[in-house]
């Protein structure tokens, strides 16, 4: 009895109800959804390819293989330095843990510039979700494609700003010492969703860019 | 049970090897793409892209590290979404 009050004593006086295990099946669920959600997406895109392919085909060769392929690289590249810094990290060097998350996040930060770019030629070409050259000139296939390419596209922007919000918690974390070699969770999961951006647009690129 | 709480820390030289691996299968996939192969050019786009993402899963994002049951809740998840586009096909291919 008194081993019981003394222990629910302890557990008032210091709830720390860390468990790197369950953060990481926690993490892994969402993921599952977010595979799910893209999954849709990605099964509407075949289906109506498959309905159309040639207005698919001629309007792929609307998009710019070179910003796609640029893109993919920096992102490939990125994801390589936030798993570097899960290493660092464990190894104990704090310093280049935040040093790569800090890479990450300028990489980032340029995958969305060549983006805004990229959509802003779009843009100027009279190419966007519901503009008068699309309802008037293009035949419902393209307008499908693009559809498609600014919603999954989107979609996938929108998720790197979370993961940049993300690693932006991550580096406060590692920098006030909450984040460290006994408690990487944070860390770690900032860097399973950065990879799990990464795998999307792995199928992304593909799809839009290269198919043609 | 505790001895799974100690991480297995991994190289950086690993993880390097691997981006060269996904550039390599990057620009792989760009030149195969690029030569007229028909209807195969979907298909080997998507070999390609499978391969990278198979070494994203296991490499950066651990999963050749973590324990059993994370890879099967994995590889069930993907099984599923296959089984998913194999009905949504197998209805398009055959409507009358």
């Amino acid at each position: 009895m008194n081993n019981m009050a003394e222990h629910q004593h302890a557990h008032v006086e210091h709830p720390d109800m860390y468990d790197p295990e369950s953060s990481k099946i926690g993490m892994w669920l969402f993921i599952f959804t977010e595979l799910l959600l893209f999954g849709g997406l990605f099964i509407v895109y075949s289906v109506y390819r498959y309905m159309n392919p040639d207005a698919f085909h001629l309007a792929a060769e609307e998009l710019n293989t070179f910003i796609g392929a640029f893109n993919t690289v920096i992102l490939l590249v990125s994801s390589m330095t936030i798993a570097m810094s899960t290493t660092a990290l464990q190894k104990g060097h704090k310093k280049v843990a935040i040093a790569l998350v800090v890479i990450t996040f300028i990489i980032g930060i340029g995958f969305l510039v060549n983006k805004y770019f990229e959509w802003g030629i779009k843009f100027s070409h009279g190419i966007w979700p519901g503009s008068e050259q699309m309802l008037n000139e293009m035949s419902q296939g393209e307008i499908l494609f693009f559809g498609l390419y600014f919603v999954m596209t989107g979609l996938h922007a929108l998720h790197i700003i979370v993961g940049l919000i993300i690693m932006g918690f991550a580096i406060k974390g590692v920098a006030n010492g909450k984040v460290n070699a006994k408690r990487p969770s944070l860390l770690d999961n900032c860097g399973l969703y950065w990879h799990l951006v990464d795998l999307i647009w792995i199928f992304l690129f593909p799809l839009f860019y290269l198919i043609h | 049970m505790s001895e799974d709480k100690h991480h297995h820390i991994v190289p950086y030289r690993l993880y390097v090897i691997v981006l060269v691996a996904l550039l390599v299968l990057t620009f792989a996939s760009i030149g195969i793409t690029s030569i007229e192969l028909g209807e195969f050019t979907v298909a080997a786009a998507l070999l390609f892209a499978v391969v990278k993402s198979v070494l994203v899963l296991t490499y950066f994002m651990h999963l050749k590290y973590d324990k059993p049951y994370i890879k099967l809740m994995v590889a069930f998840v993907f099984a599923i979404f296959v089984v998913v586009i194999v009905i949504t096909f197998l209805d398009y291919l055959y409507r009358v």
